[in-house]
């Protein structure tokens, strides 16, 4: 109805076929960034089908069940699900504009991520010195690819963290800063959900085979 | 590990002098060809005092109508290289049967048709592709900008990284002799130990890492900026197949992304991904990597739909026949693109069923692209036809891309791709529809577009003897390559034994001359375009009575694009806009916002050169020092708050003024 209105009133009179005021489209950066995780994912995807793929060709080497330790992954989980709890109580007093408790969950997201990164590190440590090595088969390459490609992932949000929270301290919770933090909000919770499926498919379900 | 450490291999890795080709004539001369032309360059920048204007209005520059016209730059030198590598291969492959063993060894030959594939798909293609896109949908959708201009000058420079990088192994090394998509085990480190599948690895590598963000730049702009009143399904039609190219970039990319470092960690660290002992799968990166690979090329070929489109609604002087039904088959060929990918190895043994499927999806997208050659033939019918130079591209390309969409649908019958499987029956194929498709659309484009780029029209004379030697050239040099490969040719062959089969190759190379005659007229084409400029101006901004947002504008447009953000209200905006007496307005301008110039783009672009030099040669402390560097400057880069500025209203004033008084003169 609507539509037909404005077209007989296009025919009438000549329509304006100019903003006189700025026109200011908004959002893109969270759009862009959303589409940008979305390309992020399909790394993980084609990592995830490689381990589907390689995952058990042990090649006369060792097999998940020999070599994972849950309680030491559930440790490390429970890191990471924390920490994207406490970034979210970031993001909640970043809404209430209190600078000071923003930066003090965000220190303390950094520091479980840190948890994280360094019991990954440890695991891996200790699979090399075993002998269980990305060279020693198909399913340690596409293991360590898929865990090591999700820890530097994580690893670059503590870096990405720590230049954050120089910047909001600099400049305070300016609209440009909540921006970023949202982004990087988006980022960490994204890497929460990869995990979660690194952790059902290759350690819940390599352990129970 | 550390008993052969010794300071030479610290400090240049593998690099020795052995690396230098000197012992090859054909790479001496060239080299000596590219210091005498780049030295040309360089003292004429000089002597004309050009590099300040270079650094500020070009480098650094964040116009997505700058960055448009260096990728078609960038996509037209690398052209002159792939073409040579094909010249050279028609040449070798002419000659070299029974005792003749032709010009070119083995290793040569291989890298050659190697860098071919490379340079034509990712070089020449792909920055051609962007290009027009980044130059044209701002314009199209009245946009000021695209919705990221720092991230849009990173992507080019990346792009340009990758390019160099290419190049450096012409003179460097070596190029990889794997074939453009470098299969293991041939392309693992047992049978390549070279540099050669490095130097592919990280040029693509850099390159990709270009296309994926100038993928989302370009995504963001189209779904976000358009101007007020352009819904969906008002949008015009290149900017619809423009956002479909965008996303089958995004989601196909990061697959390259994932398959090449796979691929690397296989020759740097020793995982057993693609090898064939150890639990490795060869076979997973043939998939892997034509699950990108397929939709790369209709990532190649939309956006020449888009531009086929536009010239064939223009030219006619008609709206174009079936505007909803065009974007619709855009749509599901897009779909469609990410179902076909194992078509390309039906050899590989999956099974009756398995390729059944993939034969039949692959059918059926003729179905969608069959739709919109009748929406092309139904828009010209009874239509006032110009046939100015992009018009015959667009009949040239009706006319040759049919055969090749046939020759497709018989190389998707599995029993008859066992017969034609990696015969040079698959290569007349696919150069039929990527010469014949995008290769034409761009060159239509470049045409259609170039007064709007840059104020005068294109030498329409040359620009037809372009056309015909090209469209002649490619029935010539084709058509004897279907017919060797029904006999059984394989492809990529360096020498043949049957002396009957020469006259065929003869042909082929007397073909590939007349592409070489039609290319030298494009060139000639842009001297004579520019020496008689002044008969060719375009005055008015739309030279070619067009129907779309761009031709509203001026001839260059200003760097704000839009005074005024414009008001659509149909299709083919600006075909309303005049049909219903728009008058441009005259006052009331204001100041206009605009993002800052910046080089962080081009620095990180120098150093990803360096870093993937090091990586490739294992020049570990360079590798580590650019790497860091890179870090560095990226994270300094966000510490800048201050990266837009206001046009002043009086500058505003100035320039629309300046094109008042143009029409007013002319009129």
């Amino acid at each position: 109805m609507a539509t037909l209105a404005s077209k007989t009133q296009g025919l009438a009179e000549t329509p304006s076929f100019h903003l006189e005021e700025d026109h200011h489209p908004e959002g893109s950066t969270m759009l862009g960034f959303w589409i940008y995780l979305m390309s992020d994912c399909l790394i993980f995807a084609v990592l995830f089908a490689t381990y589907a793929v390689l995952g058990r060709n042990y090649a006369a080497g060792p097999s998940p069940k020999d070599l994972f330790e849950l309680p030491l992954v559930a440790l490390n989980t429970s890191m990471l699900l924390l920490s994207s709890i406490t970034y979210g109580f970031a993001m909640l007093e970043m809404q209430r504009d209190r600078q000071a408790a923003t930066l003090g969950w965000l220190a303390v997201t950094g520091l479980f991520g840190l948890g994280f990164v360094g019991i990954e590190l440890y695991e891996f440590a200790h699979l090399i010195h075993e002998g269980a090595t990305p060279q020693r088969s198909g399913f340690l390459s596409a293991f360590f690819t898929l865990v090591g490609t999700h820890g530097l992932h994580v690893s670059l949000g503590i870096i990405w963290l720590v230049v954050l929270m120089i910047q909001v301290r600099q400049r305070g919770l300016i609209a440009e800063n909540q921006r970023r933090l949202m982004c990087l909000s988006m980022f960490w919770h994204f890497l929460d959900v990869i995990w979660i499926g690194v952790f059902t498919f290759v350690y819940l379900m390599g352990v129970l085979q | 590990m550390f008993s052969n450490l010794d300071l030479q291999k610290l400090i240049f890795g593998r690099l020795t002098l052995e690396a230098i080709p000197y012992h090859e004539p054909i790479l001496i001369i060239t080299f000596i060809g590219v210091v005498l032309g780049g030295v040309a360059v360089l003292g004429a920048i000089t002597y004309f005092r050009f590099w300040g204007t270079l650094w500020r209005d070009w480098i650094t520059s964040v116009d997505h109508k700058k960055i448009g016209i260096m990728y078609v730059i960038l996509a037209l030198v690398m052209l002159l290289r792939g073409f040579a590598d094909a010249l050279m291969m028609r040449a070798q492959q002419a000659m070299a049967f029974g005792a003749n063993e032709g010009y070119l060894p083995p290793h040569h030959y291989d890298q050659i048709f190697t860098a071919h594939g490379v340079i034509m798909i990712f070089f020449f293609a792909m920055p051609l592709v962007t290009g027009l896109m980044n130059f044209v949908v701002p314009l199209q959708i009245g946009a000021r900008d695209v919705a990221f201009p720092f991230l849009n000058n990173f992507s080019f420079w990346m792009t340009v990284s990758g390019a160099v990088t290419v190049m450096a192994s012409l003179f460097v090394g070596e190029f990889a002799r794997t074939g453009w998509l470098a299969y293991p085990p041939l392309s693992g480190p047992a049978a390549s130990p070279g540099v050669g599948v490095d130097y592919y690895i990280w040029a693509l590598q850099i390159a990709g890492i270009g296309t994926l963000l100038s993928g989302i730049n370009l995504i963001a702009t189209i779904v976000k900026m358009r101007a007020p009143g352009m819904t969906m399904m008002k949008m015009p039609v290149f900017t619809w197949t423009a956002l479909c190219t965008n996303v089958l970039i995004v989601a196909a990319f990061p697959i390259l992304t994932a398959v090449l470092a796979l691929l690397s960690l296989d020759r740097y660290v020793g995982t057993h991904f693609f090898s064939n002992d150890l639990g490795g799968n060869p076979m997973m990166y043939v998939n892997l990597i034509w699950i990108w690979g397929h939709p790369e090329v209709y990532i190649l070929i939309l956006p020449a739909f888009g531009i086929f489109s536009e010239v064939v609604s223009t030219y006619s002087g008609k709206r174009l026949f079936g505007y909803a039904s065009m974007v619709y088959a855009t749509v599901v060929i897009t779909i469609l693109s990410y179902l076909v990918w194992l078509h390309h190895f039906f050899t590989m043994g999956s099974g009756a069923s398995v390729n059944s499927f993939f034969g039949i999806t692959t059918m059926i997208i003729s179905i969608p692209t069959g739709a919109k050659i009748f929406n092309w033939l139904f828009t010209m019918y009874r239509g006032r036809i110009r046939f100015e130079v992009p018009m015959l591209w667009t009949v040239g390309f009706m006319v040759t891309f049919v055969v090749g969409g046939m020759t497709g649908v018989l190389l998707a019958v599995p029993p008859a791709d066992f017969v034609l499987h990696n015969s040079l029956f698959l290569i007349a194929h696919f150069h039929n529809v990527i010469i014949g498709g995008v290769v034409f659309g761009l060159l239509a484009g470049i045409t259609y577009w170039f007064p709007k780029a840059f104020g005068f029209k294109l030498d329409p004379v040359w620009g037809k003897m372009s056309f015909w030697f090209w469209l002649t050239g490619f029935w010539v040099a084709f058509m004897p390559l279907y017919i060797l490969g029904l006999m059984g040719v394989t492809r990529r062959l360096q020498h043949f034994d049957d002396p009957s089969l020469q006259i065929w190759f003869v042909i082929a190379a007397f073909g590939a001359f007349l592409i070489l005659l039609g290319i030298l007229s494009f060139g000639i084409q842009l001297v004579v375009s520019v020496l008689r400029r002044e008969e060719l101006r375009d005055l008015t901004g739309d030279p070619w009575n067009g129907r779309t947002l761009e031709w509203s504008t001026s001839s260059p447009p200003p760097d704000y694009n839009f005074a005024f953000t414009p008001v659509i209200h149909d299709h083919d905006a600006w075909w309303d806009m005049k049909k219903r007496g728009y008058d441009r307005p005259l006052q009331g301008f204001r100041a206009i916002h605009m993002p800052r110039n910046t080089g962080t783009g081009f620095i990180l672009g120098v150093l990803s050169i360096a870093f993937s030099f090091a990586m490739i040669w294992y020049v570990w402390w360079l590798a580590a020092l650019a790497f860091l560097a890179m870090f560095v400057v990226t994270v300094g880069h966000t510490f800048n708050y201050d990266r837009d500025f206001h046009i002043p209203a009086d500058d505003v004033v100035r320039a629309e003024g300046a094109r008042t008084a143009l029409i007013s003169g002319r009129a």
